[in-house]
């Protein structure tokens, strides 16, 4: 009736386990209990839940995102502090814990964490920078985030029940075959992997087309924001090898339920196979998350140094530049697989080659610096720690990429501050400059500079602290993923590691300070922006009210060169137009079709993970009569008439009005 | 705030080139074979190469961002300039030459420090020392096809000797790794790869598997000694006068998993046994790895599957 599922699937045994489980039981409780008694339940499910607006559901992303942080920072918290501990001494976790750990941690923090916190601020910004109403399939957007959303319920409820894979984020084979990995930790993964990845696609889908087809008029590719050009870059890469993910994945589920070879041992399996696979896509995955962060960069320093982004076709060419070479290097996680010194070399220089496009671009953000009048905003303070930081990260990445010393770098704790110096330095710090900036447009209100800076400084300092220390123990020998070791040399530099995630710790606290006095403070008539341009910003979101009306642009907006906001401010064209009559404007309608595939998604997963095939099948069926009874529906739009549309934009005049007589 | 952010930078890189400073004795900067000497020069000159990039432009980010701070009314202010085909020309040209000169390092390097590459000594005499390497959950098997020898998680090679390595697994990949001798390379079932290292100084130096694999990771460590030759040939008699054989039903139960395994010496090995590891999961073939043809092994091993 319960497949595997029994109840010694539950480790209550386990005190660190059941004391999670009781706060999030409390918290989650009580996020119930007060929805309920503030009657909220109806605002939930019409303004959010089934809402298609892509302001709202890249909220939700965002919500989703920090969350995920949390629960994944917390694994990072755990695993520096046993690292700290664990020397010449079992420390407190033992392998199979400490190993679930090091795996949720990575994958959290990359399908969860930043893939959900990356979709959340194309949905925020791209429609309004392009001057769309909605992206080109609204419906579909709701489902992307609901696929994503239960992925990552799924990944938590294995902290409960049973327990999570203990072979890395990516799940190398034979390990995470069922001869070595008998658990449903592995199955966890699998599913988990492959629900977010409909997600992740058809995000991608979604993006692409949107930017393609739904620019306003005027709006050549290259009048384009850079930070659309990315998110259309990124696009391509998920398009490209999400499939490839999936597909690795999906054999590792045949291999495991169908008792298939596709990375087995035995019978003609090739675990090579699979890591090239997954690295076809997971190459390009680090360049999908940073390119937007790119973006960002190249949207903060112009606005802030007050002159246009110099070398704009440079930093096109540039980033789709990197968009190619992405998908041509991935062999750079194995040249330890013995290939041939040909293969090596070429995969090696094509991954350094990468470098002259980014080093382009750090130029270009220099430069425009150069010359202008530099504010020294909170987004800006996020820049510049990324163009400090990311430069060394930058550099180790090109020694990894030279095969002969990645013969002595490979999978050492070298590895591991290269990448989070690129992930934190780099897709990190872009996303939080982005939030920060972008919170007037969403929130209405500027962020607390105060606190932004302090969780800056914060995050900065433990940063350096946390990882420059795993630089010098991986040149001492110190290989990654080690539960314990009895080396005295590394000991202290592993404590000043774990006193750096403190100090992250304390960042982080600064910065969910700053986001909840940001929520408290959203009415206050005193911080609150009624401009919607609060920053004097050069590209379209900011030329319509925050946060943005449901349907964003009264008029279209028409573009007559790059930088269109900053181009009209200057020449004096209203590009509201709002001498203009309005028109009634179609608007999407609310729809729980995206929600309930993904609920119908999760039983399926749940399910498959547990090897309850009723409950499996009831999920595929929910799924597919959701689809199909709203493929049915003709009713899916409504129209919000001319004369709402007039009393908005009359009344965000006269909020303009009364703030320029102030 | 604006003068906050300099001196935390500053502080920081003080802080980090004094971690520089207090590594010179880390263990790969202290390569102790002409493998890891190599791969340290390699390092070495690249990074080098690349800091003289990297510290100005870090540098430059800091002074540009101040310089033309929006309170310094005396810096030129220029609103609309946005190109500039001389630094367009600059910015790609720099990264360009440093690439194009670290291409050329990698290509040499990577033919150069090949792991299949023998690796050459002046005196002709000196014969290369043949192991082959089994990886099993959670300790390292050697055996010397050429002493008939077996040791498990200890080795030995006399110094100034290279050492052809031929190696695979008989559970989960791993990666077999002496970071002071340098190179290492993936270890997986029914593949041989091969590595050569030589150790230019006698020592005790540690060896690990570098490819997580499962819950005695942390611990499956091997000693590797390099020894003068007559301590090498002391250390060989005194595999040899182990009353320990590794058989088919020996090898059975060291393959069984176990965490932390102590050292052992078997003084025999059957015939074969390395081969016969690698064929049965091919099949009950193996490729040969002088002539390349495949070989068909009569195994006894199909009953030695650790499997289930």
């Amino acid at each position: 009736m319960l497949g595997k599922l029994t109840l010694s699937s539950i480790p209550y045994q386990e005190p660190i386990l059941v004391g999670t489980f009781v706060a999030v039981a409390v918290i989650g409780l009580a996020v119930l209990l007060a929805i309920t008694y503030y009657g909220k339940w109806t605002v939930l499910w019409r303004n959010w839940i089934t809402s298609v607006d892509h302001k709202r559901i890249g909220i939700m992303y965002i919500v989703l995102a920090l969350v995920m942080l949390f629960r994944g920072f917390a694994d990072a918290l755990m695993m520096r502090a046993q690292q700290a501990i664990a020397f010449n001494s079992p420390g407190y976790l033992p392998p199979h814990h400490y190993d679930q750990i090091f795996t949720a941690h990575g994958t959290i923090m990359i399908f969860f964490m930043a893939m959900a916190f990356m979709q959340g601020l194309f949905n925020l910004i791209v429609p309004l920078q392009i001057g769309a109403r909605d992206l080109a399939f609204p419906y579909v957007n709701s489902l992307s985030f609901w696929m994503t959303a239960i992925s990552a319920v799924l990944v938590n409820i294995s902290l409960f029940v049973g327990d999570f894979s203990t072979c890395g984020w990516l799940a190398y084979p034979p390990l995470s075959e069922l001869q070595f990995s008998p658990s449903v930790g592995v199955d966890y993964y699998i599913w988990a992997v492959e629900l977010s990845g409909v997600g992740s696609l058809l995000t991608a889908v979604n993006f692409a087309v949107t930017i393609l087809k739904m620019r306003a008029p005027g709006m050549s590719l290259m009048r384009m924001p850079v930070f659309t050009w990315t998110v259309l870059c990124s696009c391509i890469m998920m398009l490209t090898t999400f499939p490839a993910l999936t597909v690795a994945v999906a054999e590792l589920a045949l291999d495991r339920y169908l008792g298939m070879h596709f990375f087995t041992n035995e019978a003609g399996g090739n675990v090579m196979l699979y890591l090239n696979l997954i690295w076809a896509w997971g190459h390009p995955e680090v360049y999908i998350l940073v390119i937007p962060a790119f973006g960002v960069f190249s949207e903060v320093v112009p606005v802030f140094s007050r002159k246009p982004l110099f070398g704009y076709a440079t930093m096109v060419y540039a980033t789709l530049a990197i968009t190619v070479l992405s998908l041509l290097v991935w062999v750079h996680h194995f040249f330890t697989m013995g290939a041939g010194a040909n293969v090596n070399t070429f995969f090696g220089i094509a991954t350094m080659v990468i470098a002259i496009p980014t080093g382009v671009k750090l130029f270009n953000w220099l430069f425009t610096m150069y010359r202008g009048r530099v504010e020294f905003t909170a987004p800006m303070f996020w820049t510049l720690g990324f163009m400090v930081t990311f430069v060394i990260g930058g550099m180790t990445g090109v020694m990894l990429a030279i095969p002969a010393s990645d013969f002595v770098l490979h999978n050492s704790e070298f590895l591991v501050a290269h990448f989070h110096n690129t992930i934190i330095g780099g897709v990190y710090f872009g996303y939080i400059a982005g939030m920060n900036f972008w919170a007037p447009k969403v929130l209405g209100i500027k962020l607390n500079p105060k606190l932004g800076k302090a969780a800056f400084v914060c995050w900065f300092i433990g940063f350096y602290l946390s990882f420059m220390p795993l630089y010098v123990t991986g040149m001492d020998g110190m290989v990654r993923r080690l539960n314990h070791y009895e080396n005295p040399d590394w000991h202290k530099w592993l404590i000043i590691a774990a006193i750096g995630a403190v100090v992250i710790l304390i960042g982080v606290v600064f910065q969910l300070a700053q986001l909840f006095l940001g929520l408290f403070q959203i009415k206050n008539p005193a911080v609150r922006d009624v401009t919607g341009d609060p920053w004097n910003g050069r590209s379209l979101e900011w030329s319509t009210s925050s946060p943005a009306p449901a349907y964003n642009f009264a008029h279209i907006p028409v573009v007559h060169a790059r930088d269109a906001y900053a181009y009209d401010k200057e020449m004096g064209i209203d590009t509201r137009r709002t001498s203009e009559p309005y028109t009634d404007i179609t608007m999407p309608r609310n729809t729980s079709a995206g929600f309930f595939i993904g609920f119908f998604s999760f039983f399926f997963g749940f399910a498959a993970v547990w090897h309850i095939w009723w409950l499996a099948v009831l999920g595929v069926l929910g799924v597919m009569l959701t689809a199909i009874v709203y493929s049915f529906l003709d009713d899916t739009e409504y129209v919000i008439p001319a004369a709402e549309v007039e009393r908005i934009e009359k009344e965000h005049s006269r909020n303009l009005m009364t703030q320029a007589a102030e | 705030m604006k003068k906050v952010l300099p001196k935390i930078v500053l502080s920081v890189t003080g802080l980090s080139s004094s971690l520089m400073l207090g590594g010179c004795n880390l263990v790969l900067l202290d390569p102790k074979g002409p493998v890891g000497q190599a791969e340290k020069d390699l390092i070495v000159m690249c990074a080098s190469a690349m800091l003289l990039i990297v510290i100005p432009v870090i540098i430059a980010s800091l002074v540009i961002a101040r310089r033309y701070r929006s309170t310094n009314k005396n810096a030129t202010y220029s609103p609309k300039w946005d190109f500039s085909a001389k630094i367009e020309t600059l910015i790609w040209g720099i990264p360009i030459c440093l690439i194009a000169f670290l291409a050329y390092h990698t290509f040499v390097s990577c033919h150069e420090l090949d792991p299949y590459k023998p690796l050459v000594v002046k005196e002709a005499s000196v014969k290369p020392v043949k192991v082959q390497v089994v990886a099993l959950d959670w300790k390292w098997l050697f055996i010397y096809p050429d002493e008939g020898i077996a040791t498990v998680n200890e080795m030995a090679m006399p110094v100034n000797a290279p050492v052809e390595f031929v190696l695979t697994s008989d559970a989960v990949m791993n990666s077999f790794y002496i970071p002071q001798l340098g190179s290492q390379i993936y270890v997986m079932a029914g593949m041989q790869t091969q590595l050569h290292l030589m150790a230019s100084e006698a020592g005790n130096y540690a060896g690990v598997s570098n490819n997580y694999s499962g819950a005695g990771y942390s611990d499956m460590k091997f000693h590797a000694l390099a020894l003068n030759q007559d301590a090498y040939q002391e250390w060989i008699n005194k595999v040899k006068a182990s009353s320990k054989v590794l058989d088919t039903e020996s090898y059975a139960k060291l393959a069984v998993k176990s965490i932390k395994h102590p050292v052992e010496y078997f003084s025999a090995v059957d015939h074969g046994l390395f081969e016969n590891i690698v064929a049965k999961y091919n099949n009950g073939m193996v490729a040969d790895k002088d002539s390349g043809k495949m070989i068909h092994m009569d195994s006894n091993m199909s009953g030695m599957h650790t499997k289930e």
